[in-house]
C-alpha cells in the first residue's frame, strides 16, 4: 500500500517548506514585497559603509555642517540634499532604515510575546482568568495611543525608546484577541481531545498542538504590524514626541521638513527633497511588509492551501 | 463474562444560558438516565440517529464531557480495584494509571490527527506518556504499531495529508492502541470512508480486538455495519436506551417499533428483496423538550394512550434482550399486520 | 427512444501544484427520459466531476478538455443541444429550469439570512418572469388584486415583462431605488407559487414555513426545501449529488419515499442520482453506472448489475458491502485508489484486479455491450451468448 501522493525521497519538512514558498511566491506582489524587504535589509546591514558615521559613538546622530535652517538641494556632496538645520538626508535615510527595523522588531516582539502568552492561557484554560483578562484588555482597548504616548513622554522624557514602549503597551491588545479566538477554536479539535485522552499534560498540548495550529493569523498580523508601527512612530516623531531633533529616524526627518513642505509661492516644490525621500522610504517600507503579510495570508488560508 | 464498565443512571445535560443574568433557562438532555453494562472483550454497538446521545455516551465514559450525574464504574483487568470515573479528574485518573486505558477513535481522520505533526510523532506521543524510551526503541515500537495496522515504515516521516482517508484512520487506530488501552470507543470510525475501505477498517478492528483482547464501544448510525462487527447492540433514542440485545437476536426478534423503523429504513443493496418500509411521520423531537411519557410516542405507529403519559421501563425479556416499550408483547404482530412483515431477511 | 442526456468521451482535468489530475477519462453516459440513473463509485472516482462537467460548474483549476454533452429536452422533437459549446448565459437559463441539481449539505445550500419563501421564490423570479407577469396582469384584470395608485405605470411595466423578460427597461428600473418596488406583485406571486410547491412535498403549513429561516428547520425539512427549490420550475432532469448521505436513516427513508412518490405523480421526469450507497441505488434506480478512478466500468439495469456483475471492480465492490441477510467476512479490495496525477496505464483498475492480464496494463478497455443493455469495460469478459 502506497501513500496517495508520490513523493521524492526528501525530508517532509523540506517538502512542506518548498510548497509553502511556492504558495507565497505565486503572487507577483509577494515577490515585490520580498524584494523591497531584502533591499531595506541590505541597506540596514551596510549602513556603516554606505554612510560612514561622523561620530563613532553615536552613529544615529545625523551630521550637519552648520545650522542654517534652509535646506539645500541635492548635490555631489549631499546626494539627497540637506534638510532644515543642514542634516544630510542621505545619511538619515540609510541609518533610518536601522531605526525602522529596530522599532518594528521591538514593538512587534514585545507586544507579540505578551499578547500571545496571555491569549493562549486565557483561551486554553478559560474560566475566571479568561474573564478577568478580557475585561482588562477591554480597558487597555480604551486607551488612545497618542494620549498614552504623551503621558509617557511627560513622565520619562522624549525619546524613541519611550515611544516604542508606548506602542508596545498598546499594541499587544490585538494579539491577545486574535490568538485567544484561534486557541478557542483549536482546543475543540479532535486531535487535542485525543491528546488529552492519552494523558498529555496541558503544557505539552499547548506547545505541540495548540500553538502550531493557531499561530498563523498572528504571524500575518505581525508582519503587517512591522510596517504600521513605523508609521505610528513616524507620526509621533512628527508631532515632536519621538526621536530628538537630528536623530536618524524617518519620522524625525519629516518633522524637520515641516516648514518646507510647500516652498515659496513662486516655486512650491523647491524643497521637495526634504519630504520626498523620507516619505518615500516610509511608504516603501510599509508597502513591503503589507505585501508580505498579504502573501502570507493567501499562502496560509487553509481552504485555498491545497489547490 | 465479567463486566469492564457499568453505567448507572448516567445523565448528561448541556445547560443553555439565557436572560440578562446568564442563568440556566433550559438544557439539552443529551443523555437522560442510561443504565448499561459493558462486558470485557465484547464489541457493543450503539445505534441511533442524530440527537439520540450515542456519541455523548462514549464521550461521557471517557470523561471528555463530564457527566451531569450518575456513575461510571470501571473495573480494570489486572487489579481487583474498581474506580468510579464520574468523580475522578484527569489528573486523578493519570495518577491511578487508568487514564490511558480508555481511548477513542474519532469519526473524521482528517481532523483527529494534528496536520502539523509527522506520523512518527503522532504515534509516539502516547508511548512517551507511559514511560521513558530510548530513541531507537521508540522508533522500533512505532514501526511495530504501523505494521499491526497494515502500514509500513515508509510512512513514518510523512504528514497526515499525504495519506488517503482509510490510511489516516489506520494511523488513528495505531495511535489509540499505542496507549495500551483496554477499552476503546469507536465513534463512527468508518462513516467518513469509502465503502471498500470501510471493509478493510472493520476487518482490522475485528482482528485487533481478538488479538489484543480489547473491548469496543462501537457508535454508529449504520445498522448493517454494526451488525457486521458487534456482538451486542444497544438502540438509543433521545437520550434513552430503548432496546438492547445480542446482534442476531436484534435482527430476527426486534421488539421496539423504533428498531423496526430503523431496520426497515436501511437501504439494502439487493434489488430483489422488496422490504416493507415503515416511514415515520415527522422529525426527531428536540432534546431541549423531550415528549412526555415514552419519548418515541410522537412518531410511533403503535402509540396508544398509556404511551403518552407513562414512560416505559427497560424490561428484561430473557436472554439478555431488554426492551422499553409498553406494547412489547404484541409489537411484532402489529407491525407484521400493518406493514406486511416484521422480518428483514 | 432518444436519450435525454448523453455525454460522449468527456475529459476533464484539474491543474494543481502536484500535477495535472486527470479526473475524467472519456466518460460516456446515456440517460433516457423518465429514467432514474444511478452513478455509483467511491471518492475520487469522478462521479461529482462528471455531473459538474455536465452542468458546466467546474471551477478553476479544473477544465473540461474535450467531449460532448447532448441534451434533448423534448422527447418528441429531434432537437438536441450540445451543452459544452453553449454560452454561459444560455447555461444559466438552463440551470434550475430544465436541469436542476441538489447537493449533499442542505445547510450549505440554503442562505441563512433569507427566509425560505425568498429562496424558493428566487427560482421563479429568475426563470418564470414572463409567466408570473402574465399571471399578475390576469389577476389585476380579473380584479383579484390591483396595482393601486400606479396602475398605468405598472401595467406598462408588466406588459413589457410579459413580452420580454430581459427588456432593458426592467434592468434600468431595477437600479433606481424607489422604482425597484415594481417587483412587489411579482414577488408576491412567486411566493404564492412557492407555497404551492412546498405543499406538494408533503410539508404541512407551507404558508407558515415560507416566513421562517433555515435555522428554524430540521435537517430533513431543509433537504425538502432544497428539493422544492430544485423542482420549482418543473425541470426535466433532476441531479441529486449525494442528497441523502448526510441524513439520518429514518429521514433518508422519508426523502427517498418522497422522491418515489414524486416520480409516480410525474412531478419529476428523470433523475440522475449520485451516491456511494449501493443500498440507495438498489432501491431507487432503474439503471446504474459504476465509476472507478475517472472511468466508467459498467452500466446496466439495476437488477442485472446486482445479480450478475461483470466488471471485476463491481464484483469486488458488491462483495465488500455489508448486506442484510448475507453472513461471512466482508471481502476487501487490495491496494488503494490510484493517484490521478499518474494514473495506471491501460485499464485504471489493473493494479488491484485479481484477474488482470497483460493486455490490461497497456490498453484501456472500451465499454462493450454484453446484451440486454448491460455494458462493461473489461478485456476479460465473455460476451453473453444469449439475450
Amino acid at each position: 500500500m502506497e501513500a496517495t501522493i508520490q513523493t521524492k525521497n526528501e525530508h517532509p519538512r523540506l517538502r512542506e517548506l518548498k510548497f509553502t514558498l511556492h504558495r507565497i511566491f505565486r503572487n507577483p506582489s509577494a515577490i515585490l514585497g520580498f524584494a523591497l524587504l531584502i533591499f531595506f535589509l541590505g541597506v540596514a546591514v551596510a549602513a556603516p559603509h554606505l554612510a560612514p558615521p561622523k561620530y563613532e559613538h553615536a552613529p544615529y546622530q545625523m551630521p550637519h555642517k552648520g545650522y542654517s535652517p534652509t535646506p539645500k538641494a541635492p548635490s555631489a556632496e549631499h546626494m539627497f540634499g540637506t534638510s532644515s538645520g543642514q542634516y544630510d538626508i542621505f545619511y538619515g535615510i540609510v541609518w533610518g532604515t536601522r531605526t525602522a527595523f529596530k522599532i518594528g522588531l521591538f514593538v512587534v516582539g514585545f507586544a507579540g510575546i505578551i499578547g500571545i502568552s496571555l491569549g493562549v492561557i486565557a483561551g486554553y484554560f478559560g474560566g475566571w482568568f479568561d474573564e478577568l483578562l478580557m475585561r482588562f484588555v477591554d480597558i487597555v482597548w480604551s486607551i488612545p495611543l497618542l494620549v498614552l504616548a504623551m503621558t509617557i513622554v511627560v513622565a520619562f522624557g522624549r525619546g524613541l525608546e519611550n515611544i516604542m514602549l508606548a506602542l508596545a503597551l498598546v499594541e499587544w491588545r490585538w494579539y491577545v484577541r486574535v490568538i485567544r479566538s484561534e486557541v478557542i477554536k483549536t482546543r475543540r479539535q479532535e486531535f487535542v481531545e485525543a491528546a488529552k485522552l492519552m494523558g498529555v499534560s496541558d503544557l505539552k498540548i499547548i506547545f505541540r498542538h495548540i500553538l502550531p495550529n493557531s499561530i498563523y493569523p498572528v504571524l500575518i498580523m505581525a508582519s503587517m504590524d512591522m510596517g504600521s508601527m513605523v508609521i505610528s512612530a513616524s507620526f509621533m516623531s512628527f508631532v515632536g514626541l519621538g526621536a530628538p531633533k537630528g536623530y536618524a529616524d524617518w519620522g524625525q526627518m519629516v518633522a524637520l521638513a515641516r516648514n518646507y513642505i510647500v516652498g515659496p509661492p513662486s516655486d512650491p516644490f523647491k524643497f521637495w527633497y526634504t519630504i520626498a525621500f523620507p516619505g518615500l522610504a516610509i511608504i516603501l517600507f510599509v508597502l513591503a511588509w503589507n505585501l508580505i503579510g498579504d502573501a502570507l495570508r493567501d499562502a496560509f488560508d487553509p481552504k485555498l492551501r491545497r489547490r | 463474562m465479567d463486566k469492564i464498565l457499568e453505567l448507572k443512571k448516567l445523565k448528561k445535560h448541556y445547560p443553555i444560558m439565557g436572560g440578562v443574568l446568564r442563568k440556566q433557562v433550559n438544557s439539552v438532555k443529551a443523555l437522560d438516565g442510561l443504565d448499561l453494562d459493558i462486558y470485557r472483550g465484547e464489541c457493543l454497538g450503539v445505534v441511533g440517529e442524530s440527537g439520540c446521545g450515542k456519541t455523548t455516551t462514549g464521550k461521557a465514559i471517557l470523561k471528555l464531557h463530564d457527566p451531569t450525574s450518575g456513575d461510571i464504574i470501571y473495573h480494570p483487568t489486572e487489579e481487583g480495584k474498581s474506580y468510579n470515573l464520574s468523580e475522578m479528574s484527569y489528573s486523578a485518573m493519570r495518577r491511578a494509571g487508568i487514564r490511558n486505558k480508555l481511548q477513542m477513535v474519532f469519526q473524521d481522520p482528517t481532523t483527529s490527527l494534528n496536520s502539523r505533526m509527522l506520523i512518527k510523532h503522532i504515534i509516539a506521543e502516547p508511548l512517551k506518556e507511559q514511560k521513558k524510551w530510548s530513541a531507537r526503541d521508540l522508533e522500533e515500537k512505532v514501526v511495530q504499531l504501523l505494521h499491526l495496522v497494515g502500514l509500513t515504515s515508509d510512512h513514518l516521516m510523512r504528514y497526515p495529508h499525504e495519506f488517503s482517508g482509510g490510511q489516516r484512520q489506520r494511523i488513528a487506530v495505531a495511535r489509540a492502541i499505542a496507549a495500551s488501552p483496554e477499552f476503546i470507543v469507536l465513534d463512527e470510525p468508518t462513516s467518513a470512508l469509502d465503502v471498500s475501505v470501510q471493509a478493510q477498517i472493520l476487518n482490522l478492528l475485528h482482528k485487533l480486538r481478538k488479538q489484543l483482547g480489547l473491548t469496543y464501544l462501537f457508535v454508529t448510525h449504520h445498522l448493517l455495519v454494526v451488525k457486521y462487527i458487534s456482538t451486542r447492540i444497544a438502540v438509543m433514542y433521545l437520550g434513552k436506551l430503548i432496546e438492547l440485545s445480542e446482534t442476531e437476536n436484534l435482527f430476527s426478534n426486534a421488539m421496539h417499533p423504533y428498531t423496526h423503523a430503523l431496520l426497515s429504513g436501511i437501504p439494502n443493496p439487493d434489488p430483489n428483496l422488496a422490504k416493507p418500509r415503515i416511514v415515520l411521520e415527522g422529525d426527531v423531537p428536540s432534546p431541549l423538550d423531550p415528549p412526555q411519557g415514552c419519548r418515541f410516542h410522537t412518531r410511533c405507529p403503535l402509540c396508544i394512550d398509556v404511551c403518552k403519559s407513562k414512560e416505559p421501563e427497560l424490561v428484561d425479556m430473557g436472554n439478555g434482550h431488554k426492551v422499553a416499550c409498553h406494547r412489547r408483547e404484541e409489537s411484532r404482530k402489529l407491525i407484521a399486520e400493518r406493514f406486511g412483515s416484521a422480518d428483514y431477511c | 427512444m432518444k436519450n435525454l442526456l448523453e455525454t460522449k468521451d468527456l475529459v476533464t482535468n484539474f491543474y494543481t501544484y502536484e500535477g495535472v489530475v486527470k479526473a475524467l477519462d472519456k466518460v460516456s453516459i446515456e440517460i433516457k427520459h423518465g429514467q432514474t440513473f444511478g452513478l455509483v463509485g467511491e471518492s475520487g472516482c469522478g462521479k461529482s466531476v462528471t455531473v459538474r462537467s455536465i452542468m458546466r460548474i467546474i471551477q478553476q483549476p479544473g477544465k473540461i478538455e474535450s467531449g460532448e454533452v447532448l441534451y434533448c429536452d423534448d422527447a418528441e422533437s429531434d432537437e438536441c443541444d450540445e451543452l459544452l459549446s453553449k454560452s454561459e448565459a444560455w447555461m444559466r437559463e438552463l440551470r434550475g429550469d430544465r436541469i436542476s441539481m441538489i447537493f449533499q449539505e442542505p445547510n450549505a445550500a440554503l442562505n441563512p439570512v433569507l427566509t425560505i419563501g425568498e429562496q424558493v421564490a428566487e427560482s421563479y423570479m429568475f426563470h418564470r418572469k414572463r409567466s408570473i407577469s402574465k399571471q399578475v396582469l390576469k389577476d389585476v384584470a380579473e380584479g383579484k388584486s390591483s396595482f393601486g395608485l400606479f396602475h398605468p405605470f405598472l401595467k406598462w411595466v408588466y406588459s413589457t415583462a410579459a413580452a420580454n423578460p430581459n427588456a432593458r427597461l426592467l434592468k434600468v428600473l431595477d437600479r433606481i431605488p424607489l422604482l425597484k418596488l415594481w417587483r412587489r406583485p411579482l414577488h408576491r406571486e412567486a411566493i404564492r407559487r412557492s407555497v404551492k410547491i412546498i405543499g406538494k412535498l408533503g410539508i404541512s403549513n407551507p404558508e407558515e414555513i415560507v416566513t421562517r429561516y433555515p435555522h428554524n428547520l430540521s435537517g430533513g425539512m431543509k433537504q425538502r426545501i432544497v428539493i422544492a427549490i430544485a423542482l420549482a420550475c418543473n425541470p426535466t432532469l433532476l441531479i441529486a449529488d449525494e442528497a441523502t448521505s448526510n441524513l439520518d436513516v429514518t429521514i433518508q427513508a422519508q426523502i427517498l419515499d418522497l422522491l418515489g412518490e414524486l416520480k409516480r405523480k410525474k412531478a419529476i421526469s428523470s433523475v440522475l442520482l449520485i451516491t456511494h450507497d449501493l443500498g440507495v441505488v438498489a432501491e431507487t434506480c432503474d439503471r446504474v453506472g459504476v465509476m472507478y478512478a475517472g472511468t466508467l466500468c459498467e452500466v446496466a439495469d439495476v437488477k442485472d448489475l446486482f445479480n450478475s456483475p461483470q466488471h471485476p471492480y463491481t464484483k469486488a465492490l458488491l462483495n465488500s458491502v455489508p448486506r442484510f441477510c448475507v453472513e461471512g467476512e466482508l471481502a476487501t479490495i487490495e491496494g488503494s485508489v490510484p493517484n490521478l496525477v499518474t494514473p495506471p496505464s491501460g485499464c485504471r483498475f489493473h493494479p488491484r484486479c485479481k484477474s488482470a492480464t497483460e493486455i490490461c496494463k497497456t490498453q484501456k478497455p472500451e465499454l462493450v455491450d454484453l446484451g440486454n443493455g448491460h455494458m462493461a469495460a473489461c478485456h476479460n469478459i465473455q460476451v453473453k451468448a444469449e439475450d
